[in-house]
């Protein structure tokens, strides 16, 4: 059995899977349940200062389906909790005794000034919790006052905000990072400029899941009208990836512990974030869409993964695929791969034809013989962009075969097709 | 000794012939729709099941050659109204075909789900869905006549075939008059289709959706070769349509005496669904049908679902030998149909002028593949004896003084070229009357293409 113990910024769990801040973690009664179910930690939903009531409406989410599907995508219009702050606190306190062996991270959110900062940690700080999250990237309502994503767009705030609570507290401090950037090393960057401890990412991404065509209303819709919201769910983990992958990788983020969030709705979402960097993953939307008993299968498939795969613990795959994200100029312009149908496994739907003839290289050929359909590749025409495998439905019935060409690796800032290659040649 | 005991036996045997054997639930239960419809939800997870295939084989596997993918991923966006259009214009009876083609040998056969120990695409449900949802629109005449272009065509027979091809040339411009033998149109759609597979008057508002286009008229209770003539039609129409199903009935081979208690089983359904009362009809305790094709299963069924006791389908070959698919014969058995293989009848035994049981000889093939009695004989109590070996095409109505106007298949139908011609200018075929799949579906594409070229006859003849 794998030892799943995961250690990110000073704060450690019995496995990697926490609940994301979110309605998940927003009372007592919630994260007990998750506890009991099996969930290593939970980040608490973002506590706000005392004072100014927070208050949400109905209704708050809408959602993406696909083809049947439900949820490829969630968004929210929700505020940060609408509980009373000692309310939130003493249960967590409560909690942490209860469950001593979870983490439990408070999330936070108040005004850009470091008197309200160093107020809330004090009080936080008397739960016995095991760190904070700042919360810097909710990009609705929040944002409007001043704070979340308003203060997550702009990295010197960022770095303001870490440096305050680093000298207030003594407590772990984890940055949780907007999506609703143009690149999220400048945020990143100023989190560990100003000392934090991890960053969290990503927070939900500016968005409209569809609109009411009876009403004309973006949804969800609040009697008539809408308003954007967050989105998450496994249609954002390609672009969780990518962020976390670009922070692993960048020099300048000195391999800052990274809570991987956005999408993750099973043990392979996880052992992905993991290898391209993350120490935890914070899971939201599946929950909410499955209930908290997802996160059995969540550790018994990762522990049978890592098994399988000789990894005794999380450190020995954790970053594994950074080295190998690289920039397009970097990859191999020889390397070569052909499609191969198999005819056994074929069972003619035609997809992959329809696909390449009508959108790419018109390299499948589509023939009849006594009724039977056949399709075949045409090598010369195939330039391996494997479309046709992603459109397929049956598993195997398409491979992409590697051609060995004897031809060395080959990147573009070597390839003599390079302009920039070609004017050294001529000048 | 052993046959005294028979004797004896077979004395005591009443002939146990009741009315009414069920409660009024038990009858509206058993004969409600055996597949209830997809709802929204259930259609829209269904249709998103679909691969859609490109050059798809259940196309090909559709008699009529609906768009299937076209309409099902129209289902899975929720425009139903598109999907059942892409239906209609290929087969303006989707509704009923959607309830009562085999498509466990059509279009869910070749469908390529099946592949990988799946399921098919419930194609035969969508396709309903679709239609039926068509149906309850008030805008739901999709299809406009062109104008007007002063052309009359004869149709005999208002069932699948006729009315198909009747739409059809109404769409064209061609006015249509209908010519049918009986005082309903649908043909047997609205006389033989099993009445759980078509409840609730589904033929006639089939029929009623197909007349609102206009340009349609049927003439009740005219028949060819009585009423009206062949060589008449000819004379006063452009051109004329022959849609008459098959009129006649095969006979069993062996001696048959006159007594009570032996029907051809069209007959029966065409009483059952004409009755408004199921418990007047007559229904045996033991009952044996003669017969491996739809009809034998039908008439087993509906028989079981109106209280016969013991039902036994007699069928001279193997299960793989019945033109009825294996779903239907499986469903019958699960109905409580005991299916006898191998078996065919020898001796109808009477008592009083009423049937009392049959003899049968067990069968097999000999070394020729030649069907053969065994020699060894039993005998099955019976109260009520169904022939459904099979109905022919009765031609006389297309004679003319005993001689006949067309010229026919060897198999004794209608002669009919791949425009559904007919061996007479002018005059064209098909359906049941004419050789084919003798289904449905069949006969909605064979009045299609039929009208096809009647257009493209009347467009060239001026
Ligand atoms: C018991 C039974 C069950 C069946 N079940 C199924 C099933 O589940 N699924 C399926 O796909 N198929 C089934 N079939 C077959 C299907 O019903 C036929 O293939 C189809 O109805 C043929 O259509 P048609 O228009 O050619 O003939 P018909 O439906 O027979 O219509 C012919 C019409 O012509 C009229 N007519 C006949 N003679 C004359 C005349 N001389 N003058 C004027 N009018 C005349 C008749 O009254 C009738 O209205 C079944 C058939 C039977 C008998
Ligand atoms: C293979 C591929 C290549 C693309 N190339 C371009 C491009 O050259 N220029 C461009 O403006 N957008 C390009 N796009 C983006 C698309 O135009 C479009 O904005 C994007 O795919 C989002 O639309 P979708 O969700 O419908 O795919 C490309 C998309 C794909 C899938
Ligand atoms: S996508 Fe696969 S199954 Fe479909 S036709 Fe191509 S090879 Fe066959
Ligand atoms: S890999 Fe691309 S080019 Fe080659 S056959 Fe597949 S779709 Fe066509
Ligand atoms: S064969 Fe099956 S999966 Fe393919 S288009 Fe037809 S119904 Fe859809």
């Amino acid at each position: 059995m794998a030892d799943l113990t995961c250690k990110i910024g000073g704060v450690t769990s019995p496995n990697p899977f926490w609940l994301a801040s979110a309605p998940p973690t927003d009372k007592e009664y919630n994260v007990v349940r998750a506890f009991q179910a099996g969930w290593g930690g939970v980040v608490w939903k973002t506590l706000g200062e005392e004072g100014p009531p927070v208050v949400n409406v109905s209704s708050r989410y809408g959602a993406m389906h696909y083809n049947g599907t439900k949820i490829a995508g969630l968004n929210n219009i929700e505020l940060i909790t609408d509980r009373p702050l000692d309310v939130n606190l003493k249960e967590i306190e409560r909690v942490k005794k209860a469950w001593p062996d979870r983490a439990l991270i408070v999330s936070l959110m108040v005004p850009c000034e470091e008197n309200a900062w160093s107020k809330i940690l004090k009080r936080v700080e008397t739960t016995g919790c095991d760190g904070v999250e700042l919360n810097f990237g909710c990009p609705h309502g929040m944002s409007e006052r001043g704070m979340g994503s308003a203060v997550g767009q702009v990295p010197e705030y960022i770095k303001d905000v870490t440096t305050w609570c680093k000298k207030h507290t003594k407590m772990p401090v984890f940055v949780k990072l907007t999506p609703n950037i143009t690149n999220i090393l400048y945020p990143a960057r100023a989190a560990v400029e100003g000392g934090a401890d991890a960053v969290s990412l990503i927070n939900t991404i500016n968005s409209i899941t569809g609109v009411d065509l009876d009403l004309m209303s973006p949804e969800p819709v609040v009697n008539g009208v809408g308003a954007h919201g967050g989105y998450c769910g496994p249609a954002v983990k390609p672009i969780a990836l990518c962020m976390v992958g670009e922070i692993a990788r960048d020099p300048a983020c000195k391999q800052i512990p990274i809570s991987g969030i956005g999408g993750v709705s099973t043990w392979r979402d996880a052992a992905e974030f993991i290898a391209l960097g993350a120490g935890s993953v914070q899971v939201c939307t599946a929950a909410m869409h499955y209930g908290f008993k997802i996160v059995e299968d969540m550790i018994e498939g990762l522990s049978n993964w890592m098994d399988d795969k000789g990894y005794k613990n999380l450190d020995a795959f954790r970053g594994r695929a950074v080295k190998n994200y690289k920039n397009w100029q970097d990859l191999d312009m020889n390397y070569e791969i052909k499609a191969k149908i198999h005819e056994d496994k074929c069972i003619q739907c035609g997809l992959c034809h329809i696909a390449c003839e009508d959108t790419s290289h018109q390299a499948i050929r589509a023939e009849k013989k006594d009724g039977k359909r056949i399709y075949t590749v045409v090598n010369d025409e195939c330039v391996g962009c494997n479309l046709c495998l992603h459109v397929s439905p049956v598993d195997g019935c398409i491979t992409m075969e590697r051609v060995e060409n004897g031809k060395p690796y080959m990147t573009w800032l070597q390839d003599p097709r390079n302009p920039a290659n070609m004017k050294k040649k001529t000048g | 000794m052993s046959s005294k005991v028979a004797e004896l036996a077979a004395q005591a045997a009443e002939v146990d012939i009741a009315f009414g054997r069920l409660t009024a639930e038990e009858y509206v239960e058993n004969f409600s729709d055996i597949h209830p419809p997809l709802d929204r939800n259930k259609a829209i997870i269904e249709a998103n099941r679909c691969v859609f295939c490109h050059d798809a084989p259940c196309i090909e596997a559709c008699p009529t050659g609906i768009q299937i993918p076209i309409f099902i991923k129209k289902i899975s966006t929720d425009n139903v109204k598109g999907a059942a259009k892409t239906i209609l214009e290929a087969n303006i009876m989707g509704g009923s075909c959607a309830r009562v083609c085999p498509t466990e040998e059509l279009c869910e056969e070749a469908c390529v789900r099946n592949t990988q120990s799946d399921q098919p695409i419930k194609i035969g449900q969508l396709q309903r869905y679709a239609v039926d949802n068509l149906m309850m629109r008030p805008d739901r005449q999709l299809f406009r006549r062109k104008p007007a272009t002063g052309k009359r065509i004869a149709v005999v027979g208002a069932g699948p075939a006729g009315l198909s091809c009747a739409h059809r040339l109404s769409r064209e411009g061609h006015d249509v008059i209908i010519f049918e033998a009986k005082e309903k149109a649908g043909g047997l759609n609205e006389y033989g289709i099993a009445a759980y597979k078509v409840p609730n008057d589904f033929a006639q508002s089939e029929v009623s959706y197909i007349l609102s286009l206009g340009g349609i008229e049927i003439k009740y209770g005219q028949a060819l070769g009585k009423q009206i003539s062949l060589v008449q039609l000819r004379k006063d129409y452009d051109a004329v349509f022959l849609g008459m199903g098959m009129t006649g009935v095969n006979a069993l081979g062996i001696a048959e005496e006159e007594m009570e208690g032996i029907e051809n089983a069209v007959d029966y359904i065409e009483d059952l669904r004409k009755s408004k009362d199921l418990s007047k009809l007559p229904v045996g305790r033991r009952v044996v049908v003669i017969g491996g094709g739809n009809t034998a299963i039908d008439i087993a069924i509906q028989i079981k679902r109106l209280g016969a006791e013991y039902v036994t389908l007699l069928y001279r070959r193997g299960p793989e030998h019945m033109t009825a698919t294996e779903w239907e014969q499986e469903f019958a058995q699960t109905n409580g149909v005991m299916i006898k293989h191998w078996a065919m009848p020898k001796k109808l035994i009477g008592r009083h002028g009423h049937v009392a049981g049959i003899e049968c000889e067990y069968t097999q093939l000999d070394d020729n593949g030649k069907l053969m009695g065994t020699g060894d004989t039993f005998t099955i109590d019976a109260d009520q004896v169904f022939k459904a070996i099979g109905q022919t095409f009765v031609p006389s109505p297309c004679q003319d003084n005993g001689k006949d106007l067309l010229q026919l298949s060897k198999k004794g139908r209608i002669a009919v070229n791949d425009e559904g011609l007919t061996s007479l200018p002018g005059v064209y075929a098909g359906g049941d009357c004419t050789e084919g799949q003798d289904l449905t579906v069949a006969a909605v594409e064979g009045g299609k293409v039929a009208a096809e070229a009647i257009d493209r006859y009347l467009k060239t003849k001026r």
